[in-house]
């Protein structure tokens, strides 16, 4: 019980009128940086670090971190609302949030993605208060084996998620692996089908992919189907939150499923983006209403909101035990601690005891906070939608356009961005599955570059992915999810053949 | 009709006032100043231009504001290719890795540090061969006699990328090895590589000090020798019972193999000698201030400081020795 007395201490650091009123600014800031896609979290922690300088350590990290909580929250808004991820972990909530408010139940979907955001954080952050010696020896045991069987997992939980023809998912995946692996080859250093072209050595990134692939793509469409939004019959009243509270316990199994796969990616360090991807698959492959998902299922958003927000938070763990940062934001803010003369790694929880718990702390308040503000703000972001099309149109692709070019700073960006978005229109009218796509280029170069690195480990014997328990273990369940389709396909045309005999 | 004489000398003297305003007050920036960073974010780079940053913000050191960015495609080709074609634009920043050197060695992307304007030498990074604390090996003679003793291939190291610092370091003791060879793995970064070795993944790496300190100090890793020709400056002790000085170097160690990276600062090419003189005065004042001085030793940097035409030479000679270095291990690309 050292850990409660620590804890209480630490909430004790928070509790001060001006610790809570950052938290509020932190909050309210984080939300604005999350519905600006590419803006996102690690680029708004970066340009406001510089003004926390001038605050205590603890109060400098509160509001920071309060940034992130918000950008989490945040992220999910434009998803929803406009089909536009503003974080990459967010793409898995346009799957059925964006049908949801088409269908003019946007503050359905806006209060479900964010009850689950908050019990996804809650539940990882009492991972951390309570396990965080335990886990962080945990992930001292992966490897590159390790690494890539939980990016095998991904990809064999999500493999099916196309409703069209398996060879179009299959098509559609192999374009994001080629766009994946332009750009630098980490593995020998060599820069690969680059074609002696400047602006292609950063590769294809992800975020500018994605804003043109599901932003453009959706404007375009828009536009196609007689420039209205479907969801302007969106009810405007707090009561909405309410009823889709009531809806929430039956969904029970989907959330502790997605907590622990978030909690486990974070840590491990797999990403909250690989969380959110692999929670959806498996809702979609374990729910009773499955075959709905993609339609507008509400199921559909509270498993990747709630895996990508315990992910999220679960990150946070690496960077204070390990040093090593578990995502882009959490890079930023470890230049921060450096800063205040904070050293992150084994000995922070043993010499900064006031500093690590007053953190924790702010946590559990700043997630609270954050889950009232964006609450209470939802009839406000549902009634965005009644905005005539003609004019939120060109507010939108302004928005994309500004969040391309912040991913590298790079014109480039917003032309392929465009690109993108007449790609994406394209896949949707010919019936290809965008989501393999995004999955593998998000997944892809770090699939490639784990899988070569254990190929060199091991000088080319695959048997190192059963070596051990650990990593036997998570490859076989990627076999068995991969081949599940097959085998239930197989029973089902086996069972009505003694029937009928 | 005004009097021509007192015309005159109203010319004269605004000629006169402009004159001395321009001795006083030379060159500043005139609006914010981008510093690239040619790598990802966490990194050692990545680290050391935020923190010049906040130092710079925190004790007013710049008008105008200072923006951080990250440009670290192609090895950092993108960071360098961004400076090298904005000439004269004196409000643009580069930080260097060894990547100054062997990104345009090994990918054959066409940039020099001759495209760029030399500013200064703020600190040389340190390598250090490290194991993992309950390995048997208490000098680096230990390891390498071990690593003549094992079958080729056998040994692990852990490193950075490809082709660059690490695996460079890595093919130079191989010199020191026998005929056996290491086998390289290349991470995204350093932290990476640290907590990769603390979980016996690999079995040595050649982190830089600030990468692994932490581990050092919490009893997970141990250093075998350093890669410089004098030992550390800094005696506080890290741990219980060492200090960064007490890690001996690795030529004491009969491994006579050394190599330190250039932290310098370059600006866009054809700046003029104020514009230079304006950012060597700003790294200056950024050296001068309490929390430089705990960050070199908490990284255990190599203080040397340089400008001008010393600075000139030392990056005219890194150069020669990366060439030789990365030609002997074969890392050179296509045509260099």
């Amino acid at each position: 019980m050292e850990e409660v007395a620590a804890l209480l201490q630490g909430f004790s650091v928070v509790l001060t009128p001006y610790n809570i009123g950052l938290m509020l600014i932190g909050i309210l800031l984080g939300v604005i940086i999350g519905v600006l896609p590419g803006l996102g979290g690690a680029n708004g922690v970066a340009i406001l670090l510089p003004l926390t300088f001038s605050m205590p350590p603890s109060s400098a990290i509160i509001m920071l971190s309060c940034i992130y909580w918000g950008a989490l929250f945040g992220g999910a808004i434009t998803s929803i609302l406009f089909n536009i991820p503003g974080e990459p972990w967010s793409v898995a909530t346009t799957f059925d949030g964006h049908p949801m408010a088409q269908q003019g139940k946007a503050d359905a979907a806006l209060t479900a993605a964010f009850t689950s955001s908050f019990v996804g954080a809650i539940v990882a952050v009492i991972v951390i208060t309570f396990l965080a010696p335990l886990v962080a020896k945990f992930a001292l045991r992966f490897g590159p084996p390790e690494f890539f069987a939980v990016q095998f997992l991904t990809f064999a939980s999500f493999i099916g998620m196309g409703r069209g023809s398996p060879f179009k998912t299959l098509a559609s995946m192999c374009l994001g692996f080629a766009l994946a692996s332009v750009g630098l080859d980490n593995v020998t250093g060599q820069l690969r089908m680059t074609f002696d072209q400047e602006f292609l050595l950063n590769g294809f990134k992800f975020l500018v992919a994605v804003i043109g692939l599901f932003g453009i793509g959706e404007i375009l469409a828009s536009m196609e189907s007689g420039l209205n939004f479907s969801g302007a019959r969106a009810k405007i009243s707090l009561r909405a939150v309410l009823e889709t509270w009531k809806q929430m316990p039956r969904l029970w199994i989907t959330f502790v499923r997605s907590c622990i796969v978030g909690c486990w990616m974070g840590i491990t360090p797999g990403g909250a983006t690989p969380a959110s991807f692999m929670s959806y698959g498996l809702a979609k492959r374990f729910s009773k209403r499955g075959n709905n998902f993609g339609k507008g299922e509400i199921e559909g958003v509270v498993a990747p909101e709630t895996a990508a927000h315990a992910a999220g938070t679960a990150a946070l763990l690496p960077m204070l035990t390990l040093g090593i940062p578990g995502s882009p934001t959490a890079a930023v803010l470890l230049g921060g601690l450096l800063i205040w003369g904070l050293q992150p790694g084994p000995m922070l929880f043993v010499e900064q005891k006031d500093f690590v718990w007053g953190l924790i702390a702010s946590m559990y308040l700043g997630n609270l906070v954050g889950l009232i503000i964006v609450l209470t703000c939802v009839p406000l972001f549902a009634a965005i939608l009644r905005i005539p099309f003609s004019i939120i149109a060109p507010v939108i692709l302004v928005i994309c356009a500004v969040g391309a070019y912040t991913v590298n700073n790079a014109m480039f960006d917003v032309w392929m961005m465009l690109a993108f978005g007449a790609i994406g229109y394209c896949f949707n009218k010919l019936g290809y599955p965008l989501p393999p796509l995004v999955l593998a280029l998000v997944l892809g170069d770090m699939a490639e570059g784990s899988f070569r690195q254990a190929m060199l480990i091991s000088q080319g014997s695959l048997t190192v992915f059963f070596s051990n328990w650990l990593v036997g273990g998570i490859m076989a369940l990627g076999l068995f999810l991969l081949f599940l389709p097959l085998i239930t396909w197989l029973t089902t045309l086996a069972r009505p053949v003694p029937q009928q005999a | 009709m005004p009097n021509p004489m007192l015309r005159h000398a109203t010319l004269a003297a605004l000629l006169a006032l402009a004159t001395s305003t321009h001795a006083s007050a030379a060159w500043e920036p005139t609006k914010a100043v981008t510093f690239v960073i040619p790598a990802g974010t966490g990194g050692g780079a990545d680290q050391m231009a935020r923190f010049v940053q906040g130092i710079v913000t925190k004790h007013n050191l710049m008008k105008q504001p200072m923006i951080v960015i990250n440009k670290a495609g192609g090895a950092g080709a993108e960071g360098f290719l961004e400076i090298k074609n904005s000439p004269n634009d004196p409000h643009k920043l580069i930080i260097t890795l060894s990547n100054l050197f062997t990104t345009p060695m090994g990918t054959g992307t066409p940039f020099s540090w001759k495209d760029l304007t030399p500013v200064a030498m703020l600190a040389l990074d340190q390598f250090v061969l490290w194991v993992p604390s309950d390995a048997p090996y208490k000098t680096a003679k230990d390891y390498v006699e071990a690593v003549k003793a094992g079958d080729d291939k056998k040994f692990k190291m852990g490193g950075t990328g490809s082709k660059q610092e690490d695996q460079i370091i890595t093919v130079a003791l191989e010199r020191q090895t026998g005929n056996k060879k290491f086998t390289y793995i290349p991470y995204q970064g350093g932290g990476a590589v640290a907590v990769q070795l603390v979980g016996k993944h690999v079995d040595s790496s050649v982190n830089n000090p600030i990468e692994a300190a932490q581990q050092w100090k919490a009893g997970a890793l141990r250093p075998l020798c350093i890669f410089d020709a004098k030992r550390s400056v800094y005696t506080a002790k890290v741990t219980a019972d060492m200090a960064w000085s007490d890690i001996p170097t690795c030529k004491e160690s009969g491994l006579p193999v050394e190599y330190q990276m250039l932290r310098g600062i370059f600006m866009a090419g054809g700046a003029t000698a104020d514009q230079v003189k304006f950012y060597v005065d700003l790294f200056n004042k950024v050296r001068e201030t309490a929390e430089w001085k705990k960050f070199m030793e908490d990284g255990a940097f190599n203080q040397t400081y340089m400008t001008g035409d010393d600075y000139r030479k030392w990056v005219e000679a890194a150069e020669k020795t990366h060439y030789d270095l990365m030609k002997e291990a074969n890392f050179l690309a296509a045509g260099r």
